[in-house]
Formats: C-alpha cells, sequence, structure tokens
C-alpha cells in the first residue's frame, strides 16, 4: 500500500508541475483537478473516508467555478527581468526549509504508527474510548467535529459567511448599474 | 447564456434529483456514517450548479433565487449559532450536547447523539446556499463595462471574445 500511496504522490507532483509550466490556462486547471482527485483517492487508502469525501465534493465544484471563471481568460504573463535580491533569499530560503524539514521528517514516527499510542494523554485516546458514551454519535468524526471542537465549525462557519458577505459586496450587479444611469443623467 | 445540448439537459432533469438526495443522506445521516454537513451541503450546491449549467441561470433562480439563497444562508448560521446558545441555558455551556444528556438515545440508531444531527442540517443548509451564491456572483455573472462610441460607459453581457 505504501508503493501505491508513493506512485500517487509522484502522479500529484507531476500534475502540479504541468499545472504550473503550462501555458493554457484550461490544462492548467485541469492538472489541478488531476491533483485534487489523487489527493482524495489518497485519503481513501489513508483510512479516511470523511475527508476524502469532502475533498472529491470541494473538487468538483472549484474545478467548474475554475473553468467556468478562465475559459474565456486570455493568460497575461509577467515578462520581466529577475531580480538578484530575490532569487538569492529564495534560493536561501528553500535550502534552510529542505534541511529543517528533513530534520523534522526524521524525528517523526514510522509511517502508519498512531501518534496517540505513543502519548497516553493525548486527548484522542479520550475521544475515541469515551466517544460513542459521552456524545451518542457512531461517526468519531462527527462527534470530534460538532461536539468536541464545536468551537472551530463554528469559526469556520462564521469564515464562510464572511467571505460571501465580501463576495456580495464586491460583485453586486445593482450598484454598478446605478453609476451608470448616473453618468446617463448627466448628459 | 443559452444551456447545453440536449443530451446533457436530459441526463441533468434525471440525475439532479438524486443528487439532491444523495445530499440529503450525507447530511441527515452524518453522525452514523461518513459525511456530515459541510460535504452534503457541497453535493446540494452541486445539484444546483449542474442545473444552472445544464439549462441557464434563470431555471435555476426559479427554484432557488439568490434572494432565498440568501436568506437560507443566514438562517443557517442562526440555527446553528442558535443551538450553541440553547446549550447554555439546558447544559450550563456554550455547546453543551443538552438534548444527549436529557434523552440519550440508542446509539447507531438515527435518532442518536443529541445536537450533532441539528447541527449537521444547520451547516448544510448554511454551506448549501452559500456556495451556490459563490458560484453564482463568481461565475455565471458576466457583466463588462465597456466604453461605447461616444464615450459612454455601458453594461455589456455578451463575452469579450466569442469563442
Amino acid at each position: 500500500m505504501v508503493e501505491m500511496l508513493g506512485l500517487l504522490l509522484i502522479f500529484m507532483i507531476i500534475g502540479a508541475v504541468i499545472a504550473i509550466e503550462t501555458k493554457n490556462l484550461l490544462s492548467s486547471v485541469i492538472s489541478v483537478g488531476a491533483v485534487g482527485f489523487g489527493l482524495s483517492i489518497a485519503f481513501l487508502m489513508l483510512r479516511a473516508p470523511d475527508i476524502a469525501i469532502t475533498q472529491v465534493v470541494v473538487e468538483v465544484l472549484c474545478l467548474v467555478i475554475l473553468i467556468r471563471a478562465t475559459i474565456s481568460r486570455d493568460v497575461t504573463g509577467i515578462s520581466c527581468d529577475r531580480e538578484f535580491f530575490a532569487v538569492v533569499c529564495a534560493a536561501v530560503f528553500l535550502i534552510a526549509i529542505f534541511l529543517f524539514g528533513i530534520k523534522a521528517l526524521l524525528a517523526l514516527p514510522e509511517f502508519g504508527t498512531p501518534v496517540m499510542l505513543l502519548i497516553k494523554s493525548a486527548p484522542t485516546n479520550t475521544y475515541i474510548s469515551e466517544g460513542l458514551k459521552q456524545t451518542g454519535a457512531a461517526n468519531i468524526v462527527s462527534a470530534i467535529l460538532l461536539d468536541y471542537r464545536a468551537y472551530d465549525t463554528l469559526g469556520e462557519a462564521t469564515v464562510l459567511f464572511t467571505a460571501i458577505l465580501g463576495g456580495l459586496a464586491i460583485l453586486r450587479r445593482k450598484a454598478k448599474k446605478e453609476v451608470t444611469q448616473i453618468v446617463e443623467d448627466k448628459e | 447564456m443559452k444551456g447545453m445540448t440536449l443530451i446533457v439537459k436530459t441526463v441533468t432533469r434525471w440525475v439532479k434529483g438524486f443528487i439532491f438526495l444523495f445530499g440529503l443522506y450525507i447530511i441527515l445521516f452524518g453522525h452514523l456514517t461518513p459525511g456530515g454537513g459541510f460535504a452534503g451541503g457541497v453535493i446540494l450546491a452541486c445539484s444546483y450548479i449542474l442545473l444552472t449549467l445544464a439549462y441557464s441561470k434563470e431555471v435555476a433562480h426559479r427554484s432557488l433565487s439568490r434572494a432565498v439563497a440568501s436568506e437560507l444562508d443566514s438562517v443557517g448560521a442562526l440555527i446553528f449559532l442558535s443551538i450553541a446558545l440553547l446549550g447554555i441555558y439546558f447544559g450550563g455551556g456554550f455547546f453543551v450536547n443538552f438534548i444527549h444528556r436529557l434523552s440519550p438515545g440508542e446509539p447507531f440508531r438515527f435518532l442518536s447523539a443529541g445536537i450533532i444531527p441539528l447541527c449537521n442540517v444547520a451547516i448544510g443548509i448554511k454551506v448549501g446556499s452559500s456556495l451556490f451564491m459563490i458560484f453564482v456572483i463568481l461565475s455565471a455573472m458576466r457583466v463588462i463595462v465597456r466604453k461605447s462610441d461616444n464615450g459612454r460607459e455601458i453594461i455589456d453581457n455578451r463575452r469579450k471574445h466569442p469563442r
């Protein structure tokens, strides 16, 4: 299973590179979609069906919106000389993150080992052993999302609500028409 | 926007109800099987987005107009918040699962887990209507303000570059 996961990761990396490098905007969006569906299969192989469902569904929605938004746009590339200082900074950051990333990955437990087995006092152990009795929900993910960690879900709902408010305030159609009306009335 | 071909329209007519039903199932059984309010709400939004893409914006707005979607968005958020506030009154704390404390249902049954199914329904309503509105305002509206010949700005709904 680990080999399949590795193949899937390589496929996703190739898709991401194509998405960045291609000139056509539509094929770039489709490559991003391939990366997302590969990620959902990876979630399914790691036995996280809840996240896999959400990933597939949100991926479909985002692809539809992106394709509708980009299908009649031209690519406006920015072509200018690279600054020496910015390139040096980027290289230093990349090397630093690479070195510390290797260090962090070596400190992780072996692949497939649940971290809560290593720390006995982790709250996850309580969720798994007492979750059904305390909340009555058979799906432990729902129990954690909406009972133990309901504050986080409330925050997530607030973020979505604020995003809608901002989008509607910027993109509403009525105000633009009225402004045009004023311009026409002056003449 | 005239919609797509006859094949797409026919398939959409058959499939849209099943997609909506699947979204409802994911929401209502979120406390028993994988899924929940967020995923189910996105599926509900997807059924309306399919309607918008296959037919037209007007057909989709006939069953769920923008004003109704906006109200549903607010109503879902208010239901979620009022469930949390009822927890203070009945259970003594914000987001306390008071229904489960008062009458714990039988586990693995539909009527169990207290406020969790109610929260799932509220989040499903909220996420579904708000994502449909995101789709409408981001991609279904195509308003281009351009200068006409005599210098006035006019609103043009046509595509700038015909495909």
